[in-house]
């Protein structure tokens, strides 16, 4: 029997952590995630979640003792947002290469400055070449289904990256939602304990993040890059083995109308349920138009892009996010370095949005329909970057 | 689908009041969501709130511009903010009131927009059963009497997901009381 | 020395056997090498102390000898000795 609880993104993330029964949590409390701390130091000291919260100074920290902790065997979590993890750069990287099994929430927030609390990507994109596997929720439903799925993936033997749920500020941590739950006892079926390799063990002691230099750097190196990309297939596994768990399907990318779709847009996280709503209107009206929006944004799904692009005449990629100085914005030239080598690929513009939490409403998402049915139209792009939503 | 805006000031728990509209209607089966308005939280400045219901999965993710229905829990802001409370709310909507009195230039406009407007003296109710200015349950129970968008049964038991012990109790008789003294304002 | 390959090293780049820069002889970096003049010495171990590789190694009774596999050469102990029992020797 479903049970339906009304949760914000926040709140669904931390439960979902205390049922995933984690061993240890570091965080520091910073808007938008701060409920999911909140609520998870209340878990702990209620009693209802049997593990260590370390209190920490700084993100820094925080996530240097995910870090001893995940590789002393135990099921870790943390969260952060935009400043906090700009604070976690340096450890980023470094728990990804020691190959640690950390679950993070991202609040997606806009970094400063100026100081804004709402959503941008920024932060999601700032990890993008860290090492860390990352997910996008669409919906509070997804940030609860996706955190399992997280630790599952990062925990898989086959896998052993860290991983990042990424759920827009504001629109999903802290709107809320109904959010179909899982009893207790059903979660071990799905994730049992972690199972730790390589695990602290004084009896057999090893050193952990050594001196490495030009003799070995680089093998360690190719052995990560080659080790990320060939955890994609058991990533599609955990997708399926929860999809025959909770009956709810979840896959690298999510489509709609793009069988025969002439112009598409792709997007991540909050604003794609606009796009597919708009994209239900205008194919009643009956206008060649799909969408597809990102699940799973590292490791990039580019052979299923290149499929689901195929005779698509012109892609609208959208970024909630600027890459100064950049060809283009992260995501687009994500997209666009997919492509570079398929032929009859579709032509592409850059659309920059929501920035700081500007909304994307439906007549923005129009708009940028038209643009590229233009470009589609026209078979050129006059404007490879375009602003939506700003005051010109 | 259904969307509905919610208008008071900081501290009165207009935040609070969407959001238990939004587990009493979830109570029924129906698919909803909750927001709030973010910004500074300041005792007494304006705060705006945000519930939208529909009976199908609701995919959308972006404000709510032209609301079904709007409900003002704050009686102050029937004479400092007309603008604000009437913007964008549909002809033909509802607009639930915390007065007594339905000041003459929302009326007119009502009259103009065809509203449904609906009053409830929750000032009162408040004072009498919290003796302190928290209108934000009694205008719940004001707007499901009015809309019908929720059953009272559903909201009381949505009280119960949120309050306990005398807090409880004090709201669930502010709920019923609104739900039988709301009138409707002929226009 | 053969170097693996990137197939065959353990993930995260862990090493296994700990303690193994005990292999890494450095002793070879020398130009100078301390010699210790036992008769001089009066055991308050300073070398022992500043040594930073440390290979100056302490037996009993606080007598002191340097491991000739690590020591660098560096010259810390000789210029902390305070009787001056410890020499700089070419070992050209």
């Amino acid at each position: 029997m479903a049970r339906i609880v009304g949760m914000n993104g926040d709140t669904a993330v931390a439960y979902a952590v205390k049922q995933a029964d984690v061993d240890v949590i570091a965080a520091y409390p910073i808007t938008p995630q701060t409920i999911i701390v909140e609520k998870l130091s209340e878990y702990v000291n209620n009693g209802e979640l049997n593990a260590a919260y370390v209190p920490v100074e700084s993100e820094h920290s925080a996530l240097s003792a995910c870090v001893g902790a995940s590789l002393a065997g135990a099921r870790v979590f943390t969260a952060t947002a935009s400043q906090g993890l700009a604070l976690m750069y340096e450890i980023l990287y470094i728990a990804s290469s020691l190959r640690t099994t950390i679950v993070m929430a991202l609040g997606n927030r806009a970094f400063s400055a100026p100081i804004n609390i709402h959503c941008s990507h920024d932060d999601a994109y700032a990890v993008r070449d860290a090492g860390w596997i990352e997910l996008f929720a669409e919906n509070v439903q997804e940030a609860y289904d996706l955190t399992f799925q997280a630790f599952r993936i990062a925990e898989d033997k086959n896998v052993l990256f860290p991983t990042i749920v990424n759920l827009d500020g504001f629109i999903l941590t802290h709107s809320l939602e109904g959010v179909n739950v899982f009893e207790d006892e059903e979660i071990p079926k799905f994730l049992p304990p972690k199972e730790p390799v390589n695990p602290i063990d004084p009896e057999k002691p090893v050193s952990y993040g050594p001196l490495d230099l030009f003799d070995y750097y680089i093998e360690h190196k190719k052995q990560q890059a080659e080790a990320l990309k060939a955890s994609y297939p058991h990533i599609l596994k955990v997708f399926e083995e929860f999809r025959e768990f909770s009956g709810r399907s979840y896959k690298p990318l999510k489509t709609l109308s793009m069988e025969d779709a002439e112009v598409a847009v792709i997007i991540l996280g909050s604003a794609a349920g606009t796009v597919r709503d708009v994209v239900r209107k205008l194919r009643e009206k009956g206008e060649k138009v799909g969408v597809v929006s990102l699940t799973l944004y590292r490791p990039f799904p580019q052979e299923e892009l290149v499929k689901v692009l195929k005779g698509v005449k012109a892609v609208a990629v959208m970024d909630r996010s600027y890459s100064y100085g950049s060809p283009g914005a992260q995501l687009f030239m994500d997209v666009a370095a997919t492509l570079i080598n398929v032929r009859d690929k579709p032509l592409l513009f850059n659309v920059i949005y929501g920035l700081g939490g500007r909304d994307l409403k439906p007549e923005h998402v129009v708009q940028v329909f038209e643009h590229a049915k233009k470009v589609a139209k026209e078979g050129e792009v006059p404007e490879k970057e375009v602003w939506i939503g700003v005051r010109e | 689908m259904i969307e509905v805006r919610w208008h008071g000031r900081g501290g009165q728990g207009v935040v609070t009041s969407s959001e238990l509209l939004a587990r009493a209607v979830l109570r029924e089966g129906k698919y909803v969501q909750h927001f709030p308005e973010f910004g500074p939280e300041r005792r007494g400045a304006p705060v705006r709130a945000f519930t939208r219901i529909d009976d199908k999965p609701i995919d959308i993710h972006y404000g709510i511009y032209e609301p079904d229905i709007v409900v003002v829990i704050d009686p102050v802001l029937l004479s400092t903010n007309v603008e604000g409370i009437l913007s964008g709310l549909k002809n033909g909507g509802y607009l639930i009131l915390n007065t007594t009195k339905v000041p003459e230039g929302i009326a007119r406009i009502a009259k103009e927009k065809d509203l449904k407007v609906y009053t409830v003296d929750a000032h009162k109710i408040a004072l009498e059963v919290f003796n302190r200015p928290l209108y934000n349950t009694p205008m719940l129970g004001a707007l499901v009497k009015a809309t019908g968008l929720a059953s009272l049964d559903s909201v009381l038991k949505a009280l119960e997901e949120r309050f306990k012990g005398e807090i409880l109790e004090k709201n669930k008789i502010a709920v019923k009381r609104a739900y039988e003294e709301v009138v409707k304002y002929e226009v | 020395m053969k170097y693996k390959t990137w197939k065959d090293l353990p993930i995260g780049a862990v090493i296994p056997e700990p303690g193994s820069s005990v292999e890494y002889k450095t002793g070879t970096w020398r130009t100078f090498k301390p010699v210790i003049d036992q008769d001089k010495c009066i055991r308050c171990l300073l070398c022992w102390v500043s040594c930073p590789e440390p290979s100056i190694r302490r037996h009993e009774e606080n007598r002191v000898s340097v491991d000739y596999d690590f020591c660098k050469g560096c010259g810390i102990c000789a210029n902390i000795c305070p009787v001056k029992a410890i020499e700089m020797v070419s070992e050209l």
